[in-house]
């Protein structure tokens, strides 16, 4: 089986989000960046659990430009054999599945892996877009993945409860909560992932068809009403009254 | 044309599916345009649609669409959203419509933006709409290039009213089969609404001291017809079951009124949880800092504070 996850680098959780360029960019300045933590902790955990109950290799691949190496050398210290970097800056979820797409095409997967979104533009489109250019099925938010024969039965969250399909591969799974745990990589991990191969794409022409124009912080939440724990009565009031949510 | 995928389960709309015909009929309304609605599978009475805002209703069953699956289901909206000419197509922020949103996008090559929570506007002849991001520590506006766009609905953007009469139906018959074979579907019983829908929501913490303390939850739950929820590790240590976990790595929520009890609010939790329209945390410890987040904050025992809450609901209620 050759897997494929789809890793992607993002703020760290506890950023503090700031703009600039007069509000249309991401400020950068002193943020720490992460492995997106779904893409690390779910989708290329199971991937590597696959990989060592029943073999096969584990590939990442990334799009974005050389700041990324560092991310990418971390989920080749988790486990991963080696991995592919499209040398591009991502401008949209279309762009990155493009991308990727094209890799693909020339180089076939059995499952393609991502995690359920990125916590920065927490958007949960690439994976959809992936599978549309590659004509494969895709099933998202999955929370448990095992491959038997030649197809994989998942099961995905959806509203309520869950549902559990069988599926022939290839196919693209975005990965949540249950698929599997977070591995810390080991000091031999870190050595041998300087030596993994990480081999760089160029990327291939693409038009976005959506941008971000404009960037604005939520407009502040206003102070705090402390409740006297002894008049609860007040509290309905100003849920039915003030906040109107009663 | 704005077209609207309208959700259902078991036959029955979703209360997403109204929602997401009264965005579509007011952006239609802010386009100049009209709205319509596509219903896939089997539907009770889908011209009610019509009441939300939809002009007419697109009805496609049959083998090609028996089951969910989103490459059947995204050809399907795809192929109407064509023959209607629609320019934005509208699907629920759900786990049908993130699913779809890509999927959607790539066949129409149409600019996508999941998981708005604002109506569209036209600036300098771009459409342009806004959503959350970095975990509701932002919001960001699209621009769409070109002339076609796909949204997601975020969950409570508005609420649907219902005025007018159903809308005239038009049935499509759909062959073909599905690569996706539903093994099993397992639904959680009871009446409250599934946590991403839930408008009400009693969610209680570490604070709670063990899993049979629960009853208090959920007798204030019961009286409010919320739905029950919890923080991560209470679900992590099997106090409560993980579809109950809300916050970053467990569901997002936006419910109208969210009551935190005993939960500290960490970061991650409140990824989840920050864009409820108003929150009410109850805490002892005054220095939980949950109550930055909060919109009403009741500094004591969860043990005393909760059963009063509840009788006093009871109380406003009678």
């Amino acid at each position: 089986m050759k897997y494929l996850v789809c890793i992607s680098k993002t703020p760290e959780t506890t950023a503090k989000i700031a703009f600039t360029n007069g509000d249309t960019q991401f400020d950068k300045n002193g943020v720490q960046f992460i492995l997106n933590p779904y893409d690390e902790w779910y989708a290329l955990v199971r991937a590597l659990e696959l990989k060592e109950a029943q073999g096969g290799t584990v590939t990442v691949i990334n799009v974005g430009t050389s700041e990324n190496d560092a991310v990418i050398r971390k989920a080749l210290a988790i486990g991963a054999d080696d991995a592919v970097r499209i040398d591009a800056d991502p401008t949209s979820a279309m762009f990155v599945a493009k991308q990727i797409s094209e890799y693909v095409k020339s180089n076939p997967f059995d499952v393609i892996f991502l995690g359920k979104e990125t916590i920065d533009y927490n958007g949960s489109e690439v994976g959809g877009m992936l599978a549309e250019y590659l004509d494969l099925p895709y099933v998202s938010y999955a929370m448990a993945l095992d491959i038997e024969g030649g197809s994989a039965k998942v099961t995905r969250d959806i509203e309520g409860g869950s549902e559990t399909s069988k599926i022939n591969l290839p196919v693209v799974v975005s990965a949540a909560k249950g698929m599997a745990e977070q591995r810390i990589p080991n000091m031999r991990g870190i050595m041998m992932a300087k030596r993994k191969p990480l081999n760089v794409v160029e990327a291939v022409a693409f038009s976005d068809k959506s941008k971000v124009v404009g960037y604005a912080l939520p407009t502040g939440k206003t102070e705090v009403k402390m409740i006297d724990p002894e008049n609860m009565d007040e509290l309905v009031r100003l849920l039915q009254e003030e906040a109107k949510v009663l | 044309m704005v077209l609207v995928y309208a959700e259902t389960q078991n036959g029955q709309f979703k209360k997403a599916a109204f929602e997401a015909v009264a965005y579509g009929k007011k952006s239609a309304d802010i386009l100049g345009t009209s709205c319509e609605a596509i219903v896939v599978g089997n539907a009770e009475n889908p011209g009610q649609l019509g009441q939300y805002g939809a002009a007419k209703v697109h009805h496609l069953n049959g083998s090609g669409v028996a089951h969910f699956d989103g490459k059947s289901y995204a050809s399907a909206i795809a192929g109407a959203a064509e023959r209607t000419n629609a320019k934005l197509v509208v699907v629920s922020h759900s786990s049908q419509g993130k699913t779809l949103v890509g999927r959607l996008a790539v066949k129409m090559d149409a600019g996508s933006v999941s998981g708005v929570n604002h109506l569209p506007e036209q600036k300098d002849g771009k459409l342009c709409v806004k959503k959350n991001v970095f975990s509701g520590k932002a919001i960001a506006e699209y621009a769409i290039e070109g002339d076609a766009a796909v949204f997601s609905l975020m969950g409570n953007t508005l609420k649907p009213e219902q005025s007018g009469s159903d809308a005239e139906v038009v049935n499509v018959t759909l062959d073909g089969s599905s690569e996706i074979e539903i093994l099993e579907v397992n639904l959680q019983q009871g009446d409250a609404a599934p946590l991403p829908e839930a408008e009400l929501v009693v969610s209680a913490g570490r604070g709670m001291k063990g899993p049979e303390n629960w009853e208090i939850i959920e007798e204030l739950a019961r009286t409010l017809g919320a739905t029950t929820a919890c923080s991560r590790p209470v679900a992590d240590t099997g106090w409560r079951p993980h579809h109950e976990h809300v916050g970053q790595t467990g569901v997002a929520i936006r419910p109208n009124l969210y009551i935190a009890a005993g939960i500290s609010g960490a970061i991650q939790h409140l990824a989840g949880v920050s864009s409820s329209k108003c929150i009410v945390v109850i805490n002892k410890d005054p220095e939980a800092p949950f109550f930055k987040a909060a919109d009403y904050g009741v500094c004591a025992d969860l043990f005393d504070v909760v059963p009063k809450l509840t009788e006093a609901i009871k109380k406003a209620k009678a």
